[in-house]
């Protein structure tokens, strides 16, 4: 898709007076983080696992290549086909041709991050094939034709007035009166929607939430139950995952699986968890006929190394979405691309190019509360810093900004003139601030626009303490009542 | 205690405090000598570098960093009232000169006696009550650097639950950021304006007369909203009431009379 994380600011503006979707923020903003803290509180070795699962990324992308390399054996002596590519257009041009060489006419999906990445979708359409989302947000979404708005949750903008709506707009062959008041009914009518579409499917494409080296696997973690059939049905499965994706052994992914509910929804494991290692073998029941790993790169091997090498623990699971109080203000479509919150913001410059997307790693408060949830202990804020400092060496931004900032700097290296300057400054401002406060201030409208400003208080602290000044103390001596 | 053996503290009094609001430089200073410290506040403080480090501007941040160390390294502490001053200093100077070998020593030296002015009174000073009085409801915000960086929670609660005629009454989400981020408050108006309403509500929800914090950055902030919505809720450090020194306006106030 087409980033519109250049209109950021516009973006943002429109999301704060869009009243369903604020209704739908503040309903996660409650409900996720208090039940991942349950689940944290329960599990009493829960901070012990975010050291585990920390240290096992960091160990996989120490050793990346020899872990791919030994990925890449099992699946092929388990009989599936591995697809190393580069970038995007390599792995939709991939994904097209496996299908076409299995005659598909409709591919089923179950939620991957990386196909929204890479945009398969619109690409597949394009060529005569028709993608069908089957888990029930990314249906919604796709239905809608919008991107995910949250990793975990992608409908999680829209109210379930909203998906009644969309459905009634997309199954026309339905009665138009039917009652789709309760999400049960939505829920009921997806399903028969999507029933068809599973048994019609020639390929089902997967993501993985993991890639286990010791044994080939993918890993697949819903809720719904539809990757099992997107997996299982078709003749042909197809697994899209990047290269960071890699754990050494099962032992591992289970680590990570004890982290990742938790962190994500606050369930102590998701309702399906589903291990795939190559197609059908001759003794087995059910399974596809041919198995496939798409394995993209898309940009990570260059962060490998670089100072946001540590983003590539993320497991997306979605707690620093949660947890962020921007996202939460603003929801996931304001970033302009397929990832949102702390973790988007870090990660979509490095995919997208930091041009594009040169407000993401700007509009945080660097409150840290991201890090302080991310149960593989990603340093989020300071990333987030690391790419103002390249923004700042690459002269982007504002020119106004950064010739107040370094006016300011040139200004703080100078103690002498800086109190000179700043005890002039403070008595002028002293002499308009009467009331206590300025309701707008010329140069502070930034400020002023939305909050009144304090006015200084009197002359700097430093002139007065140096002049003997110990301040009004009466209050302490007294033991003076005050309100 | 004989003067001697009193520990020399370096008041960093931070830019907002010394530009803004100097009741909270003197209120530290007393609440210091209270407990047997020596105070010193030396003039050619400026900043801790914060602005020019969030924005991105390293070198200049390292220039202003060498300042600070120069100018503070001989104390046996530096006390800030700010936590995010002194999570600067404390957390973010160490990692700002890991690769200037030369003055990653002096960082980490200044990083190691840096305190925020609540927690180094009772987690260093050992000081668990202050004489002050104040007939009221607070409710308390933990600023963001001070809770996460340097785990700042129980120390300023349990000081001011010493102070007589105090009561705290604690908001839902004390925790959640208020939206000011430094220059992020004035890049991104409307984010900000959304949270820092969101804090509004929550401090108005507790029925507290005044909000106390660690931080003026993060005060300024709030009161400023709360007086642009009319909402009757007074902004303090938290510094001001441990002192007893609440005679002043609270921030963004008019002198009485005036
Ligand atoms: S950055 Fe951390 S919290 Fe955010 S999605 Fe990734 S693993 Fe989860």
């Amino acid at each position: 898709m087409q980033p519109t994380s250049p209109n950021f600011k516009q973006n943002a503006r429109e999301a704060i007076a869009d009243d369903p979707l604020q209704a739908a923020l503040a309903k996660l903003a409650v409900g996720f983080p208090m039940r991942r803290l349950e689940a944290a509180q329960r599990l009493p070795e829960f901070e012990d696992l975010r050291d585990q699962a920390r240290d096992i990324k960091n160990h996989v992308l120490e050793n990346l290549d020899q872990y791919l390399e030994a990925y890449e054996k099992k699946v092929t002596d388990s009989g599936g086909h591995v697809h190393w590519c580069r970038d995007a257009k390599e792995a939709r041009e991939t994904i097209l041709d496996i299908c076409r060489k299995a005659g598909a006419k409709t591919v089923t999906k179950s939620k991957s991050m990386i196909s929204e990445e890479i945009a398969v979708n619109a690409y597949l359409e394009e060529n005569g094939i028709e993608p069908v989302e089957t888990d029930l947000g990314e249906y919604i979404i796709q239905l809608r034709k919008e991107p995910p708005s949250h990793i975990i949750a992608p409908a999680i903008h829209l109210s379930k007035e909203q998906v009644a709506d969309t459905f009634r707009n997309a199954h026309i062959d339905l009665a138009a009166d039917r009652d789709l008041d309760e999400p049960r009914s939505l829920l009921e009518e997806a399903r028969a929607k999507l029933r068809e579409k599973f048994l019609g499917a020639d390929v089902g494409l997967t993501g993985a939430n993991m890639l286990i080296a010791e044994t080939g696997t993918n890993v697949l973690v819903t809720n719904e139950g539809n990757a099992d059939l997107t997996n299982n049905l078709p003749r042909v499965h197809v697994v899209i995952a990047s290269i960071e994706k890699i754990v050494p052994t099962l032992e591992d992914a289970s680590t990570i699986l004890r982290v990742l509910a938790r962190s994500a929804t606050g369930q102590d494991i998701s309702v399906y968890t589903t291990f795939c290692t190559g197609p059908r073998r001759p003794e087995d029941l059910d399974g596809p006929e041919e198995y496939h790993v798409v394995l993209l790169d898309n940009g990570r091997s260059e962060m490998i190394g670089s100072e946001f090498h540590e983003m590539l623990r993320c497991i997306r699971c979605g707690a620093c979405l949660n947890h962020c109080p921007i996202y939460k203000s603003v929801g996931g479509h304001a970033y302009g691309w397929v990832y949102s919150g702390p973790m988007g913001a870090v990660l979509i410059p490095n995919l997208i190019g930091m041009e594009e997307a040169q407000h993401l790693p700007n509009a945080s408060t660097l409150c840290g509360k991201c890090e302080s949830v991310c149960p593989m202990r990603i340093p989020l804020p300071k990333m987030l810093r690391k790419w103002r400092e390249r923004q700042y060496k690459a002269e982007m931004g504002s020119a106004t900004a950064r010739w107040a900032l370094k006016s300011w700097a040139w200004l703080a290296k100078r103690p002498a003139l800086y109190r000179r300057v700043m005890n002039a400054g403070v008595a002028l401002l002293g002499q308009f601030g009467g009331q206590g406060r300025f309701k707008s201030l010329p140069l502070a409208s930034g400020w002023t626009s939305k909050r009144d400003l304090a006015a200084p208080a009197g002359d700097t602290f430093i002139s007065q303490h140096h002049k003997g000044a110990r301040g009004d103390q009466s209050g302490a001596l007294m033991r003076k009542k005050v309100h | 205690m004989p003067e001697t053996s009193k520990p020399t503290v370096g008041l960093f009094v931070t830019c907002l405090v010394d530009l803004m609001r100097p009741v909270v430089g003197f209120a530290a200073v007393k609440l210091l000598e209270d407990a047997g410290c020596k105070v010193e506040v030396p003039a050619s403080q400026t900043c801790c570098g914060q602005p020019a480090y969030n924005s991105g501007d390293k070198a200049d941040t390292l220039d202003i960093a060498k300042n600070v160390i120069a100018a503070f390294e001989g104390y046996d502490y530096v006390v800030a009232p700010s936590g995010s001053c002194a999570g600067m200093i404390k957390d973010h100077y160490p990692e700002a000169f890991a690769d200037v070998p030369k003055w990653l020593a002096r960082a980490e030296n200044l990083s190691a006696k840096t305190y925020e002015l609540m927690s180094f009174l009772t987690d260093v000073m050992s000081v668990s009550a202050t004489n002050a009085e104040f007939s009221g409801t607070v409710t308390y915000h933990d600023s963001c650097s001070g809770l996460r960086e340097l785990g700042i929670k129980d120390q300023p609660r349990a000081l001011l639950s010493s102070v007589q005629g105090l009561k705290i009454s604690e908001g839902n989400e004390t925790e959640t950021c208020c939206g000011f981020g430094g220059l992020f408050c004035v890049k991104y108006p409307d984010i900000s304006e959304k949270m820092v309403d969101a804090k509004v509500d929550d401090i108005v929800k507790t029925g507290a007369d005044t909000v106390l914090a660690g931080d003026l950055g993060c005060l300024m902030n709030i009161a400023g909203r709360l007086q642009r919505r009319g909402v009757d809720v007074k902004a303090r450090h938290a510094a001001e009431v441990l002192a007893g020194m609440t005679a002043a306006p609270a921030i963004g106030e008019p002198v009485e009379g005036e």
